[in-house]
């Protein structure tokens, strides 16, 4: 189920975890702002990096890149997305990213 | 789809605070589909945070051994599941064919082969641990296995290192 809801004064639509569905609601700001509600307070040049590559990834698969497309694709080292999002990297760049969770296994 | 209203946002629960769990995976077959299950779980594990080990033993050795890590074999024969008849498998060049079919699959998926796998695992914090009694029996030295293996440990230092953990015998 979607809810509508407010944050940081944007009106977005989340999933039933919190994950935003409306790909074009999500802002920069806004990312910020959900970075920091996860226990992320700053989002340094290498966090962007890895965020826009999801945005425009998921802009042209219509879906959100796995942590291995991430290194693979994206050229992130996997060891480097454990230290900026640490434990639940793919989960958590999606959540900042404003995309669904990842669906593939791997 | 319904849309509710709330001022609330909800926050994903991302289990920060939950550290003590942890997963051991016994890597015991050597052929190309049973090496598949625990790698897959094993990746699946790690990007949940959760502390993960791996154990290779007996058959497993060959997915961590460098000589047979990137050649291990899919057959018919003995697998029912393959719904092919029974007699094709055993005929000359089957396993390769069946081999070369399921990597291409697993390739399509943009799933890794096993070698690479293993460097991914190892990147995202997992521990791999070859067998004494495995090594012992197969000859094999320190230097023939895989870089990322942490060290060779007995089944008393298994038992160890698995307490409180959840144990998938593969």
């Amino acid at each position: 189920m979607t809810t509508q809801t407010t944050i940081a004064g944007h009106d977005v639509h989340v999933d039933d975890e919190g994950f935003m569905t409306v790909y074009d609601e999500w802002t920069e700001d806004l990312g910020r702002e959900l970075a920091t509600a996860i226990g992320i307070d700053e989002l340094t040049d290498a966090h962007w990096e890895a965020l826009r590559f999801l945005r425009s990834d998921f802009a042209e698969q219509g879906e959100t890149a796995t942590l291995r497309r991430v290194a693979k694709i994206g050229g992130i080292p996997t060891k480097q997305l454990f230290v900026l999002f640490p434990k639940k990297p793919a989960k958590k760049m999606a959540y900042i990213a404003g995309l669904p969770k990842p669906h593939g296994c791997v | 789809m319904t849309a509710t209203e709330t001022t609330t946002p909800t926050v994903p629960d991302f289990g920060d605070d939950e550290t003590d769990r942890k997963i051991c995976f016994i890597c015991s077959k050597g052929t190309l589909d049973m090496a598949y299950p625990a790698l897959v779980m094993a990746n699946g594990a790690l990007g949940e945070g959760v502390e993960t080990h791996l154990f290779f033993t007996f058959w497993g050795m060959d997915m961590i051994t460098k000589k047979t890590m990137d050649h291990l074999k899919f057959t018919i024969l003995g697998n029912p599941a393959t719904h092919m008849p029974q007699a094709l498998g055993g005929l000359p060049g089957m396993t390769g064919m069946a081999t070369k079919m399921m990597k291409k699959q697993i390739s399509g998926l943009d799933v890794p082969e096993v070698p690479e796998f293993m460097e991914l695992l190892v990147d995202m914090g997992a521990h791999l641990w070859a067998c004494r009694m495995s090594v012992d029996m197969m000859d094999l030295e320190p230097d023939d296995l895989f870089d990322g293996v942490e060290d060779i440990i007995n089944v008393s230092d298994f038992i160890e290192l698995s307490d409180g953990a959840q144990v998938i015998f593969v």
